[in-house]
């Protein structure tokens, strides 16, 4: 059975299509894929400085759910080199479903403290976000512990986004290891009395909606502060920023305040390793925490970079100790108590 | 391509052979191209059976004590209130251009149809920023009032459920003006002139003839409205109503428990069928009320003064509300937006993009329909009704959910055609459906095939069979009497099919997030990305041209004429009846020719 020489070119024809695409890819120099659950706007100075600094282009895809079943689909076929997500849980998860792989990097050991990445080297924090509490500007107070926010006190005062997204769940798993299960159950509760609306939308509309008087009080993410007050949201989100004061809140044992992180693992069977890893670690550099922290109002993980004025207004950050990979293995049941107590009905 | 390919062989070569021989060969031909389509197109939901099936059922404990009392109970307000809202916005506004004449009658009639072309994702969006309290209804009414503060008066929150019926109904009505204003135009006429001339006022002869006689097609129109509350996540989940489909969201996302989400995803679907089965037997019972010997076309009473006024304003509001604010708004924040940052650099690129793999898209699902349809119209017996209902399945899950199924089933594929090009080629296809858009146009194909395959089916339904016989006479084969003599007289059933895959195709989100190739964007996964930052005012210019291209396709459909008017009604109405449209309606558009 010999192949003629016309299947052999049509042969040949078939194989140089498919590979067109990918070629292109490949024939640019040197080149890094991201998966990340990260809005791409966030990111994109960032890689574009990344690109500029090295010369690696970065590929990027942002899919915000089904990643980790994406990478797992592709299997050993996966283009993916980095994944990145915005919340520890989502992070961990790719790393117990075997979608990562350990690196071993002095520069990321030095900058990321412990508590911030995985003991093996399978992920690594690259910034971090507060969980804060937002309060209408002309209410007297200046200081709020998690657990105040299901007192009576607030009653149909209180806006929250939906208890199931990532950083409500991650919050609602951290009080969980502090005060156990049924506590927790009270005080989702309470917050589920306290609620003035219907716990959906973003972090922003909880500033939006205390401006509008709905609610006094409300949970969002501290980099949203900087994004509304900076300008960089419109002129309309100034206003809103302006609404509100902010409030690091911590857990009643004074154990500090609760934080997420971003982060970002290398993929199991990333194809451009070596491109990888020095992506993660450029992530580290004193350059991109400054720029995460300028561009974004996040935390940076490395000690020595500087937070953004705006943010370093909002009063002095003591992260919750509580290791994250403990927060995480409490997200399950934190999302039950959420769901049995009807936070988001 | 290989079947289709076969099958072209065959045919050419059966037309010069044995005639009883070759009409054996051709129907298994047919049967089996069709057979292939409907497979890939079910794969999915056989990969979330699967899936399903991996998990363990101790989630149902879960869910039965604490989320489905609420979820259940919840799912249900929506959809009777949006099957109620869009029933009564549909028929009233459907009979007000059916039957009457007043002002502005030619051009409501088409502008009913426009909020077909927004979605719901983006009319939530827009609502909740025009009503909220610091947004500019709100902000009038306090300076007419007098009031400073917000926390003085405020209206009701959008947030709620009565704002996601309000909401969804002002969108989703015009598949039921669609259906019912056909039905109304073709089938009524003698029996309201009848009711007319026996001195039946107004009101009685819409609630006493022209609605009873029209029920089928309300209910059609219903159903589809229906479907779609039910698969949409956007709006709902960003308004707060926590529906089943949050449910799945949660158990799979929140918990990454995918079997867990697989199996309450089917348990949905199982329900959904049980709806479109309950539907089908109750239009069965009624077909008789419909079956008009001699239609002539309705004439149109004169409005004139206040109730000609009257029901110009009424035929309005649903356009203004459904359409023009949203739209309104969106141009107003999408100037504020170019003023403040100006366009993005990416929005041509897009606009090609989601132009591009739609209109692939409703390429193949109008050829994927066109083998299925001609294959149940030529086969016998049971097989090709089996396939058309397996090809309609994918419409009746929720997008991501039909993505998750897909991802093994795609990844499946390459992984096989990679193993075979290697060997055979010594060439890797890597992944040549996920990273180049084939994965996302599959995605749509097994979603949308349904809508096409209706619209055609209902087409086929009107060409006599003679007609069939009559090219098989004269010696023509299948392809030919496909090619040559049916689709001519298919064309505007397949345009309308067309057109409203497209649209879909342009709206559609969660597929297309999950099944995209690297750094590449449409205008929804672009809208995505800034609206779920909280920056929905970045997201105003994809969100506008969204709505815009998708205008495009609409005011094609208002224009086919009165004739694929008549077929549009019967085309949407395909959605729904998927599963059974040979039998249904066209009868009734029959008797219309």
């Amino acid at each position: 059975m010999g192949h003629t020489p016309r299947r052999k070119r049509f042969a040949g024809i078939v194989a140089s299509l498919f590979s067109a695409g990918m070629a292109v890819g490949v024939a640019a120099a040197e080149e890094v894929n991201l998966y990340t659950t990260r809005e791409p706007g966030l990111i994109q100075p960032l890689l574009d400085a990344f690109t500029q600094e090295t010369g690696i282009e970065v590929r990027s895809i942002f899919v915000r759910d089904g990643l980790a079943e994406r990478v797992a689909a592709e299997g050993r076929r996966s283009p993916a080199d980095v994944l990145m997500t915005v919340d520890f849980g989502n992070l961990i998860d790719l790393v117990q479903k075997g979608l990562t792989q350990p690196i071993e990097s002095d520069v990321l050991n030095d900058a990321v403290p412990e508590n911030l990445r995985g003991s093996d080297g399978h992920w690594y924090a690259l910034s971090m976000r507060a969980r804060v509490v937002y309060v209408a500007k002309d209410l007297d107070i200046d200081s709020l512990t998690y657990e105040q926010l299901a007192d009576p006190d607030w009653r149909r005062k209180l806006c929250l986004r939906s208890g199931q997204h990532p950083y409500n769940t991650a919050l609602v798993a951290a009080h969980l290891v502090h005060h156990g299960e049924d506590a927790t159950r009270e005080w989702l509760r309470g917050m589920k009395q306290n609620l003035a609306r219907a716990a959906t939308g973003g972090d922003r509309d909880v500033a939006r909606d205390i401006m509008g008087g709905i609610c006094d009080i409300g949970v969002g993410n501290s980099y949203y502060v900087g994004l509304m007050r900076s300008g960089r949201g419109g002129p309309e989100q100034v206003k809103w920023g302006e609404a509100i004061k902010v409030i690091l809140p911590t857990f009643e044992d004074g154990a500090g305040t609760h934080v997420n992180i971003s982060g970002a693992s290398v993929a199991r069977y990333s194809p451009n390793r070596d491109q990888a890893v020095r992506l993660l670690e450029y992530l580290v550099s004193d350059q991109a925490q400054k720029l995460y922290a300028e561009a974004n109002f996040e935390y940076p993980v490395k000690r020595s970079a500087q937070v953004d004025p705006i943010i370093a207004a909002l009063g002095d950050l003591t992260v919750d100790p509580t290791p994250l990979v403990d927060i995480a293995r409490h997200r399950d049941a934190a999302s039950r108590l959420v769901d049995q107590v009807g936070l988001d009905q | 391509m290989r079947p289709a390919d076969s099958s072209i062989k065959s045919v050419s070569i059966s037309s010069e052979g044995p005639p009883a021989a070759a009409k054996r060969r051709r129907l298994n031909l047919w049967l089996i191209v069709a057979a292939a389509v409907a497979v890939l197109v079910a794969a999915p939901i056989f990969a979330l059976v699967v899936t399903a099936w991996g998990g363990s059922a101790g989630l149902w404990s879960h869910l039965a004590a604490n989320v489905l009392p609420a979820a259940v109970r919840d799912t249900l307000v929506l959809l009777v209130g949006v099957g109620v809202l869009t029933a009564l916005l549909g028929t009233g506004t459907a009979w007000l251009v059916a039957a009457y004449d007043f002002p502005g009658r030619r051009m409501l009639d088409w502008g009913l149809l426009l909020p077909l072309a927004v979605p719901t994702y983006i009319i939530a969006y827009a609502y909740l920023d025009v009503l909220h309290p610091v947004g500019p209804v709100q902000t009038v009414l306090r300076d007419l009032l007098g009031i400073e503060n917000p926390r003085d008066f405020r209206l009701p929150d959008v947030r709620s459920m009565a704002g996601c019926i309000l909401v969804l109904g002002f969108v989703l009505y015009p598949y039921v003006y669609l259906t019912t204003r056909a039905m109304f135009l073709m089938q009524s006429a003698n029996l309201i002139d009848a009711a007319r001339t026996l001195g039946a006022g107004r009101a009685a002869v819409f609630l006493r003839v022209a609605l009873p006689l029209a029920r089928p097609a309300v209910a059609i129109g219903v159903s589809l409205a229906l479907l779609e509350t039910l698969n949409d996540i956007g709006a709902a989940e960003f308004l707060g109503i926590r529906t089943l489909t949050v449910s799945v969201y949660t158990t799979w996302v929140t918990r990454s428990d995918l079997p867990g989400a697989a199996q309450i995803a089917l348990a949905m679907l199982l329900v959904v069928l049980c709806v479109v089965l309950v539907e089908r037997w109750a239009r069965r019972q009624r077909r008789y009320a419909n079956d008009a010997q001699n239609p002539r076309p309705l004439a149109r009473h004169p409005l004139r003064g206040a109730s000609g006024l009257l029901a110009f304003f009424a035929c309005l509001l649903p356009i203004f509300l459904g359409f023009v604010v949203p739209t309104w708004y969106l141009l107003d924040q999408t100037i504020e937006r170019v003023r403040f940052a100006g366009i993005s650099p990416a929005i041509p690129t897009e606009v090609l993009n989601t132009v591009l793999l739609s209109a692939v898209a409703t390429a193949i699902a109008v050829v994927c329909a066109l083998v299925i349809s001609y294959a149940a119209r030529v086969g016998r017996g049971a097989a090709p009704r089996v396939l058309v209902r397996a090809a309609s399945l994918g419409y009746a899950v929720p997008g991501t959910v039909l993505a998750i199924g897909l991802l093994p089933v795609v990844t499946g594929i390459e992984a096989f055609v990679d193993s075979a090009a290697t060997r055979w080629l010594g060439a890797s296809t890597g992944l040549f459906l996920l990273g180049t858009g084939a994965a996302v146009v599959y995605a749509y194909v097994a979603r949308f095939l349904t809508i096409s395959a209706g619209s055609i089916e209902a087409g086929f339904s009107r060409v006599s069979p003679s007609i069939d016989a009559a090219a098989r006479t004269l010696g023509a084969g299948g392809l030919r009497t496909l090619w040559s003599v049916h689709l001519p007289m298919l064309r505007p059933a397949i345009a309308t099919g067309a057109l409203l895959v497209f649209v879909d195709c342009m709206k559609e989100l969660p597929a297309t997030l999950l099944l995209r190739p690297l750094g590449f964007e449409t205008l929804a996964t672009h809208l995505y990305g800034e609206a779920i930052r909280g920056t929905y005012e970045e997201a105003a210019i994809a969100a506008l041209l969204i709505v815009v291209v998708g205008l495009v396709p609409v005011i094609i459909l208002t224009r086919i004429g009165a004739r694929a008017e008549a077929e549009a009604g019967m085309t949407v109405s395909a959605r729904a009846a998927a599963q059974d449209a040979p039998d249904g309606l066209p009868e009734q558009v029959r008797g219309a020719d």
